[in-house]
């Protein structure tokens, strides 16, 4: 992995492609993004970029967090995280990165925080499937049996209700349709996790597709 | 959202006429045929306009040798050459879905003059 970036979803919308079809495309508000710090071996143990994303209002930014920008010499960012990259040493503190590190036609993997659904039931959170709702049943949406008796406990990993959604979902393999590098908008084919205004990480796909 | 709004406008044609449900239109659609490209025409009773700047689409109705056809077209695609409108219609609803079970003479439009 080589590429990186920190976005923001604006929202949906289609586009027509060369041939007049319609694609289904999220809109992202891609960086620019500033790098705050290198971590490398000798020092941290593992290589890896800080990059900060979206500025900050100074006087919501406490000391230390503060004090650790001024090193960087930027100016404060309301997200701040560390990506992997393997080519660390290509970068600068302070350094900008833009939605331009990508172009038509890339495939990048996105990550980001599912739509948070609250506490849902077992048809809605593991896929089980209802009982009859009338014609005397009284087996509605529950999750139906928890095991056996002389087991005397529930097992580990049982399918029950509970909080459902708000993860840290990755979706691998889509397409960058589109790119304008001066309004830092990047087009990703199909849907990303997350309600608009979430914070994604975009970065380049571990698993290209072949051909 | 106003990002969005810009995109859209991008893939949006200035030159679509002004046509509603009840009139009659006739799409010129380009067809694709190995490496060659020509021009069909679909002509039939506009039925419905959904959605909004370059997500709207149109259907149009047409009923050929007894049997009802409708096609749903995006308004603003490159495939859509030409919309020409043929006739207007008189009618009290936005979308004609009720022409669906009718047929003969209870499935005309009057004319808008």
């Amino acid at each position: 992995m080589e590429k990186a970036i920190l976005g923001k979803k604006i929202g949906m919308t289609q586009i027509f492609d060369d041939k007049g079809n319609v694609i289904p495309v999220t809109v992202i508000k891609a960086g620019p993004c500033t790098v705050v710090q290198k971590k490398d071996e000798q020092k941290d143990g593992y290589k890896a970029l800080q990059v900060g994303f979206e500025e900050q209002k100074e006087r919501r930014v406490n000391k230390p967090k503060m004090g650790h920008f001024k090193k960087a010499e930027t100016s404060p960012k309301k997200y701040v995280k560390e990506v992997p990259l393997k080519n660390v040493e290509e970068f600068e503190v302070g350094q900008e990165i833009k939605a331009d590190i990508f172009s038509e036609g890339d495939i990048v993997d996105i990550k980001g925080t599912s739509k948070g659904k609250g506490f849902a039931g077992s048809i809605k959170r593991h896929g089980q499937s209802r009982g009859p709702m009338t014609h005397g049943s009284h087996h509605h949406r529950g999750p139906g049996a928890l095991g056996a008796v002389d087991a005397s406990r529930v097992f580990k990993g049982r399918a029950l209700p509970g909080r459902m959604g708000a993860d840290k979902v990755t979706v691998q393999n889509l397409k960058v349709v589109k790119i304008y590098p001066d309004k830092d908008i990047i087009l990703i084919k199909g849907a990303v996790p997350g309600p608009r205004g979430t914070t994604l990480l975009i970065q380049e796909a571990i698993k290209k597709k072949i051909g | 959202m106003d990002v969005i709004r810009e995109i859209e406008k991008e893939q949006m044609k200035d030159n679509i006429p002004n046509f509603s449900p009840g009139d009659t239109v006739r799409v010129h659609v380009k067809v694709v045929e190995g490496n060659r490209e020509r021009i069909q025409t679909f002509e039939g009773t506009v039925i419905s306009r959904k959605g909004s700047e370059a997500k709207e689409t149109f259907t149009v109705r047409r009923v050929s040798y007894g049997i009802g056809t409708e096609r749903t077209f995006p308004v603003h695609s490159p495939k859509v050459e030409k919309i020409e409108i043929v006739k207007r219609g008189k009618v009290r609803r936005a979308k004609l879905y009720y022409l669906r079970k009718l047929k003969g003479k209870a499935a005309r439009i009057k004319e808008r003059r």
